[in-house]
């Protein structure tokens, strides 16, 4: 294809930085998607103001994308970029502190105009005072080689015309590592495709990039990574809410039961209620409500009418339904509750991710009200985590909290695509008749009397002849539901409750523990989105030589059984967590273990650099 | 307690919905044996203080229900916090005693994904019209199918005695010594201004009355507000004697009757209720109507402005006061919609999704396969 050399390369990170309206998400995504396409294994991590547009060249308004992708498994959205694309100057001096010395730094030059240098604060060009030069720059007059090569098409404006430099960029990038554009071109042309004079600027800037990479002196180089191993099967990309949302609508379809969303817009949660809404025709009722209320009481009362009630929202929104969940605990009836975490605490950080909901979703209601929580670890688990919730939700008749968070919301990588027919029967039985007899010996549905197993209530429906009764906020007596405010009926209640949340525990898997030598004296334990950049961590420090055991918990309440044992077992427990140490005090509470907190909450995930050092610090402190 | 006459409610011009507020609804069998106030009546111990109004309204509605004809099983009673709230528990139904103000969500909820259920919602001021408010006005704008008691005593009377969102100014009270300074809420006024599709008023004391509005509310497709004024004979005892008063009531109860004048008073006494030619609304002796413009009802009418105007004859004072159905129209409802778009979207696909279809759906359209 070129005479140019070729380099292979086993790992790239690149981070795509521009105006919010510059159009660096959709760059990011169309580069994700040829990346998969060529069967690397990568990791993305959206990064965007909370403002829709900020003032047009600001700090504030600079929009990111950073993807990872290696011959190898990637875990994590990588730490630093190799690659940085700077669409003005705001893009580059709010990111150059993440670049490395000797990194790359590909500059829209049209945009470091005097006027634009001076809204950041630049009193000179850094393309051109030399204050750049550690890095490897190359200026790239990207808005005007765009218009340039647009330039017979003469219905558009010149708006519209540099409205393309982000395809220009694309292809640009696209040739340097060997990306396949067919899909970019399929993509747009569904995109566009009742604009023909736009779709076809739009190609056109596409190839213009790609030219531009083949022929220009400054490019020398472009860059091969070959494909990753990975297990056989059919992969796609997806996001951690787009995951989500598919697992919800499976785990219904696996219930028999119809999924009913009740839900109110908030970041960075909408995007479950976005996509549910557009699956109808799966037979999914959505309904936006004029609350975060009213979105979790249209679930609770579509769950009393025998459907799968779902509620999507971030903390602030649990914050609202913490009463209608704590009625869900007395009802004792399904529910799941997606917190998709945010940083806070009040409004917070709205755009940026966070683990600070833990103690929210374990304690925050009033009485002694236990639910069930648990938590995704990427962005394709989110889809069996949704699974689980459901199964738990159905089968003990309680709220399910699932704690999911902004990075995994918007973060994305490769998903080995499952049968929906090979995933777990939850079927779920409906009470339809007495479960009793009175003293006199008629049959009569008591709708407090438990499974011995599981010390779940029935599910009895509205529309059942036979079996109707009350339910209500007010404390029941035990086996028929009625009022009671008898003492030791209420603390037998209380208990029952809690017994219950706790029997979860006989039907989830023991927490697995990944220690090869056999010989850690240091234990990595985390849950949630921390997954990959532990994993990534305790990797990069057993390449030392150091021996670290890893575990990550799915359940955060109950806990798994042997959770206990495997924290005696280690000299050092170290729990990584984006809040001030929340699953950490829970551990030392629940099994008085000394565990040690790691913790940053700078609204991003963990470094791999930062947590391998926390790591390494914890074997030399137990290494005689 | 007294009884009071109200004269009988009528509907307004507009045709009955065909599909009405229980078309959905399962009905016991032709021939089947009909249920009896007895069928509706839970094991519970009614427990509100004697001489509440609830006990009247719970007797009209334990022996109103087996009128419906409909499968015991398929009605559900929803309610929110309160003393009129627990009401659920004294009905052989389904029922869920909720918590407080969310009882229209719920219900919004379970009328949605399941339209063989008839849905009533058991409220009072407070919870209504204080934690509430929210939930209400989006039920009445949205025209979910459900019928919605308000149970207005003018009162707090679970939390013991504050002053409530319809409590007169200067209503003084334990939380209110020198006097509440709020500007009480009309529900019918209210519920107007939120889009409702029908609203009413009525009273305990009158069986005959309540339950021909309710038989009204439940055949209404789309959320019907019933206000019932209910005394409070522990916190706010004679709220309502003025109307309730058999030598003043005549004068002061406004009996709305569709396509009749807007009248009140007794045989000699009678004013009627004229447009004023700036538009605003009087009641003028009957001898002196001439040639001016006689209000005549219509709860038909496309447009609430009528409606409105008659709710706003209502005052603290208590000088005219509307009764009856003030507006019942028909437009489409919430959970009708959502329902149809969801079968629309499903017909058109072929049927309702198969594994396949959802396998199909998590593929999307850009997939790759790695070969082992």
């Amino acid at each position: 294809m070129s005479s140019k050399s070729v380099q292979q390369l086993d790992r790239v990170v690149i981070r795509f930085a521009g105006d919010s309206g510059d159009g660096m998400q959709l760059t990011g995504d169309r580069f994700t998607s040829e990346t998969a396409a060529l069967g690397n294994d990568l990791s993305t991590l959206p990064n965007f103001p909370a403002e829709i547009r900020a003032p047009q060249g600001t700090l504030p308004g600079v929009s990111s994308f950073q993807l990872h992708f290696a011959d190898h498994d990637v875990l994590t959205p990588g730490d630093a970029p190799d690659v940085l694309v700077a669409m003005n100057p705001a893009a580059l001096k709010a990111n150059l502190r993440d670049l490395p010395r000797g990194a790359t730094v590909i500059a829209n030059t049209d945009e470091f105009t005097k006027r634009n240098l001076a809204k950041v604060g630049y009193d000179q060009s850094p393309l051109e005072d030399g204050s750049l030069e550690s890095w490897h720059v190359h200026p790239v007059a990207l808005t005007s080689i765009t218009v340039e090569a647009l330039a017979g098409f003469r219905g558009l404006s010149r708006k519209e015309k540099e409205r393309a430099k982000n395809m220009f960029a694309l292809g640009l990038l696209s040739w340097m590592y060997h990306r396949p554009t067919q899909g970019t071109e399929q993509f747009l042309k569904s995109k566009f495709g009742a604009h023909p004079e736009v779709l076809e600027a739009n190609l056109a800037a596409l190839r213009a990039g790609l030219n531009y990479g083949e022929t220009t002196e400054d490019f020398s180089v472009s860059y091969e990574i070959a494909p990753a191993r990975m297990a056989a099967g059919e992969y796609r990309n997806v996001t951690g809410n787009m995951a989500l949302a598919y697992g919800l609508v499976s785990a219904a379809h696996r219930a028999g039961v119809p999924l009913v969303l009740g839900s109110y817009p908030i970041t960075p949660a909408s995007d479950i209620l976005h996509t549910l809404s557009g699956l109808k025709r799966y037979g999914v009722t959505t309904m936006q409500c004029e609350d975060e209320i009213a979105g979790i009481g249209a679930a609770l009362g579509a769950s009393f009418g025998g459907a799968m009630g779902v509620t999507t929202t971030s903390g602030p929104g649990v914050a609202l339904k913490s009463e209608t969940i704590g009625l869900g605990v007395a009802l004792e009836l399904p529910l799941v509750v997606v917190d998709v975490q945010r940083g806070g605490p009040s409004t917070g950080l709205p755009t940026k991710t966070e683990q600070a909901d833990l103690l929210q979703a374990m304690f925050g209601r009033n009485g002694e009200s236990p639910v069930a929580i648990v938590a995704p670890r990427s962005p394709a688990d989110c889809f069996d985590t949704a699974l689980e919730a459901v199964r738990i939700a159905t089968t003990y008749r309680t709220p399910v909290f699932v704690l999911s968070d902004g990075y995994l919301a918007n973060g994305s990588e490769p998903w080995r695509l499952p049968s929906v027919g090979d995933l777990p029967d939850l079927t779920v039985e409906f009470a339809t008749a007495p479960n009793a007899v009175d003293d006199d010996g008629t049959p009569v549905f008591l709708p407090f009397l438990r499974d011995e197993e599981t010390l779940a209530r029935p599910w009895a429906v509205p529309g059942t002849p036979g079996l109707e009764h009350r339910v209500g906020g007010i404390e029941k007596a035990d086996r028929t539901g009625n009022i009671s405010y008898d003492p030791d009926n209420h603390d037998h209640m209380t208990r029952l409750r809690a017994a219950k949340i706790e029997r979860i525990a006989a039907s989830i898997p023991d927490l697995e523990v990944d220690d090869p030598s056999g010989e850690a004296k240091v234990l990595v334990l985390g849950w949630g989105s921390t997954y990959g950049p532990i994993a990534a961590a305790v990797r990069s420090v057993r390449n030392t030589g150091a021996n670290v055991a890893r575990a990550h918990l799915r359940h955060l309440n109950p806990f798994p059984a042997n959770t206990g044992e495997v924290l005696r077992r280690y000299e050092r427990v170290v729990v990584p967590e984006m809040n001030l140490g929340q699953l950490a005090l829970l551990l030392r509470a629940r099994y008085l273990v000394d565990v040690r907190s790691f913790t940053r909450v700078r609204g991003l995930p963990f470094t791999t650099v930062e947590l391998a050092d926390a790591i390494v610090s914890a074997t030399q402190e137990v290494t005689p | 307690m007294t009884t009071t006459d109200l004269g009988m409610p009528t509907h307004g011009s507009a045709p009955v919905d065909p599909r009405g507020g229980t078309a959905l609804v399962p009905r016991l069998e032709e021939g089947a044996t009909t249920l009896t106030k007895k069928d509706f009546t839970s094991d519970q111990e009614v427990r509100w203080c004697p001489g509440c109004g609830d006990y009247a309204v719970l007797a009209a509605v334990q022996g109103f229900l087996p009128d419906l004809g409909l499968r015991r099983e398929n009605i559900v009673f929803v309610s929110g916090i309160g003393c009129s709230s627990r009401f659920p528990y004294y009905l052989d139904t389904y029922g869920m005693h909720s918590i407080h103000g969310r009882a229209p969500a719920i219900a919004t909820g379970l009328a949605t994904s399941r339209p063989d259920l008839s849905v009533w919602v058991v409220t009072g001021d407070g919870d209504a019209l204080s934690i509430g408010g929210n939930h209400l006005i989006h039920a009445l704008r949205r025209n979910v199918n459900l019928t919605i008691l308000l149970f207005n005593n003018k009162i707090y009377g679970l939390t013991k005695g504050q002053y409530s969102p319809t409590s007169e100014v200067g209503k003084v009270t334990k939380s209110t010594p020198l006097g509440s300074v709020d500007q009480p809420f009309n529900p019918v006024s209210l519920a107007l201004g939120a889009e409702a599709s029908f609203v009413a008023r009525t009273m305990d004391s009158d069986r005959k009355h309540l339950t021909s509005v309710l038989r009204a509310a439940a055949e209404h497709r789309g959320t019907a507000l019933v206000e019932i004024y209910q005394n409070c004979p522990i916190f706010n005892d004679g709220a309502f004697e003025l109307i309730k008063d058999r030598s003043q009531q005549e004068a002061r109860i406004v009996p709305l009757a569709a396509g009749e004048p807007v009248r009140v008073g007794a045989e000699g006494e009678r004013q009627v209720l004229v447009r004023r030619p700036g538009g605003g609304l009087s009641f003028v002796p009957e001898a002196e109507v001439d040639g001016l413009e006689v209000v005549v009802h219509d709860p038909g009418a496309e447009d609430p402005s009528q409606a409105f105007a008659l709710s706003r004859l209502d005052s603290t004072a208590m000088t005219h006061v509307p009764m009856g159905i003030f507006r019942d129209v028909q437009r489409p409802t919430y959970d009708d919609q959502v329902r149809a778009q969801v079968a629309a979207a499903v017909d058109t696909a072929g049927g309702p999704a198969t594994e396949h279809d959802l396998d199909r759906l998590i593929r999307g359209k850009d997939t790759w396969v790695v070969r082992s």
